[in-house]
């Protein structure tokens, strides 16, 4: 198990690529320390602006520099970014087009103690439902680099977050099967499906996993693309199997989930669809994996989602 | 060389006809800022149709957005696209809307929230210091628009990075959709804050060509920080009825209001051809 965060990974592609592209720009809002983009801002000076705790500006500046031909990549707490700023990337990213990749990072509840402050439970839903805003969030950091790589190769806008702690691995070196805005099918199974992004991934592999031992297999599903989301594997995945759960660290409203089952109630509404998300309130105070296991995001309660499910017939 | 004065009574004209045509606009804060755009896109910006995607062009940003008539205007007669596209402007599919869009030739960002523009141009300036590039970063904002908090973190990046190739132009007409910006908000001392932030700060007579002209070009010569130039403008200007009226920010004028509109712009027009 190795435990590096997502958010390192971005840094050292971004350090590595930025040798050689001149073009590439990393804009902070003080928080090159927390994005892990120190070492960036220490190596590339010239290619690293600073504008100081104004979040609003961090984006206006970006979509300037993008407009000028340059490849910004503005990182901030997911929460500040994509609510304080939700306006300048509405209007100068998504609406003038302008090649602005906003990292959102410490994303879902990953600042834990800091509270609700810090907490990005609506990001999806705000990101996404902005017009030619695309969404992504990575699972560990094979993964993460093979999106950064893949987003350094087009010029439109994204919003990815990632979170503030070393994930587990869900890849391995040399197995990351990985398409641009393709799902990635970590199991193969039609009893049931699990969608999961981010860093509950690994608790449905887990889970898938678990499920197995039981008798029940599981697809299990990585949909890293939340927009553009992969309809083809939600469709299949509708048709082939009894049942889906989603999993994510967003709230039940507008996130992963509901964009599935907006799909699946469309497509193939006889399948059942059950979100597993965080609740309506603010949430617990703990570390990502004792909030995860309360509110039954972990390996266990996705588990138990799926035996009620099964138990209940579809 | 061409009579700014002249051209932009002639624009006048062209904005108020737009807008008694498409029953729509925002003719107040246009006959303000008419003048600063005609001196920019006449004399200074080397930005042309043929120019529009030219790395080394000079940039503009509209900030107060919802002056569009006047840039659409301005680009127009520039032959930055055909005034017969103006027709349908604001109508069904019509890509001139109410607020600069940059599927328009010769926009660069849209804009139209306001409290955008000044930041978005600051991104501007900082990637011409970044290439070496010679050209120049302008954005008109509104006074009323200075209420928006975002508008001053883009005042404090320009003034810390030093973006002496940035002129910020103020259509400082003291007038807002609500009424005076002194009773809706005060922008009291305005010069004293903008040069608190570090910029360097010229205050002109808004309306007077020969005045912006001036100031564009002293502000290239101006080293080390931003200019910003407070152009004292009169909202509505040209127009006697209009004038200094917030009722006007964005009233459509009625034929008998449009027939008088126009029946000025051509007298003041008339006087200006005499003398030139």
């Amino acid at each position: 198990m190795n435990k590096i965060a997502n958010k390192q990974v971005i840094c050292d592609v971004l350090l590595e690529e930025a040798k050689n592209d001149k073009d590439i720009v990393v804009l902070c809002s003080d928080s090159r320390g927390s994005a892990s983009l120190t070492e960036f801002a220490n190596t590339h000076p010239d290619q690293f602006v600073e504008v100081g705790v104004a979040e609003q500006n961090l984006v206006s500046i970006s979509a300037g520099l993008a407009s000028c031909g340059k490849k910004p990549f503005a990182a901030s707490p997911a929460c500040f970014l994509s609510m304080r700023s939700a306006e300048q990337i509405k209007v100068d990213v998504a609406y003038s087009n302008t090649n602005v990749k906003l990292l959102g990072i410490s994303g879902g509840i990953s600042y834990g103690a800091l509270g609700m402050t810090h907490h990005s439970t609506n990001d999806i839903a705000v990101m996404a439902s902005i017009p030619n805003m695309r969404v992504y969030i990575p699972s560990d950091r094979f993964q993460t680099e093979k999106l950064i790589r893949a987003l350094l190769k087009d010029e439109k806008p994204a919003f990815i977050r990632v979170g503030r702690n070393p994930v587990e691995d869900v890849y391995s070196e040399g197995n990351v099967p990985f398409e641009m805005d393709k799902a990635t099918i970590l199991q193969q199974g039609n009893d049931i499906t699990l969608i999961a992004c981010g860093e509950l991934v690994i608790e449905a592999k887990r889970a898938g996993e678990k499920l197995k031992e039981k008798g029940i297999n599981a697809r299990v599903i990585d949909m890293y693309c939340i927009k553009p989301m992969d309809r083809e594997a939600v469709v299949k995945a509708a048709k082939e199997t009894k049942g889906i759960i989603t999993i994510e660290e967003h709230t039940r409203f507008g996130g992963m989930g509901s964009m599935v089952s907006q799909i699946v109630a469309a497509q193939v509404p006889n399948t059942r669809v059950v979100n597993l998300a965080l609740p309506d309130t603010p949430v617990i105070t703990g570390k990502s994996k004792e909030v995860f296991k309360h509110y039954g995001l972990d390996s266990d309660g996705i588990v138990k989602s799926v035996l009620e499910m099964m138990k209940n017939g579809q | 060389m061409i009579d700014l004065k002249i051209k932009a009574y002639e624009l006048r004209k062209d904005i108020v006809t737009l807008i008694y045509n498409a029953g729509c606009g925002h003719i107040g804060g246009d006959l303000s800022v008419i003048d600063i755009l005609v001196v920019l896109y006449y004399k200074h910006l080397n930005c042309s149709p043929e120019t529009i995607d030219h790395p080394d062009r000079d940039r503009f940003v509209l900030s107060k957005g919802h002056a569009a008539e006047a840039l659409y205007c301005v680009l127009a007669d520039r032959g930055f696209f055909p005034k017969s596209d103006l027709d349908n402007y604001s109508g069904f599919k019509s890509k001139y809307i109410g607020h600069p869009n940059n599927e328009v030739n010769g926009i660069e960002v849209n804009t139209g929230s306001l409290g955008h523009g000044l930041s978005v141009a600051v991104g501007m300036a900082i990637a011409g210091k970044m290439d070496n590039k010679d050209y120049r970063v302008y954005t008109v904002l509104g006074d009323g628009e200075l209420d928006e908090g975002s508008i001053w973190e883009g005042v404090m990046a320009a003034s810390h990075y030093q973006l002496d190739n940035l002129t910020a132009i103020v259509d400082r007409n003291n007038l807002q959709i609500t009424g005076w910006t002194k009773d809706v908000m005060s922008q009291d001392r305005l010069e004293d804050r903008w040069a608190a932030f570090g910029w360097y700060v010229i205050t002109i007579p808004g309306n007077d060509v020969d005045a912006i002209d001036r100031a564009i070009e002293k502000a290239k010569n101006i080293k080390g920080k931003p200019t910003v130039i407070i152009a004292n403008t009169i909202k509505g200007c040209g127009v006697s009825f209009m004038e200094n009226q917030a009722g006007w920010h964005h009233r459509v004028p009625n034929d008998e209001e449009y027939a008088k509109a126009m029946e000025e712009l051509e007298a003041k027009l008339e006087k200006l051809r005499r003398v030139s």
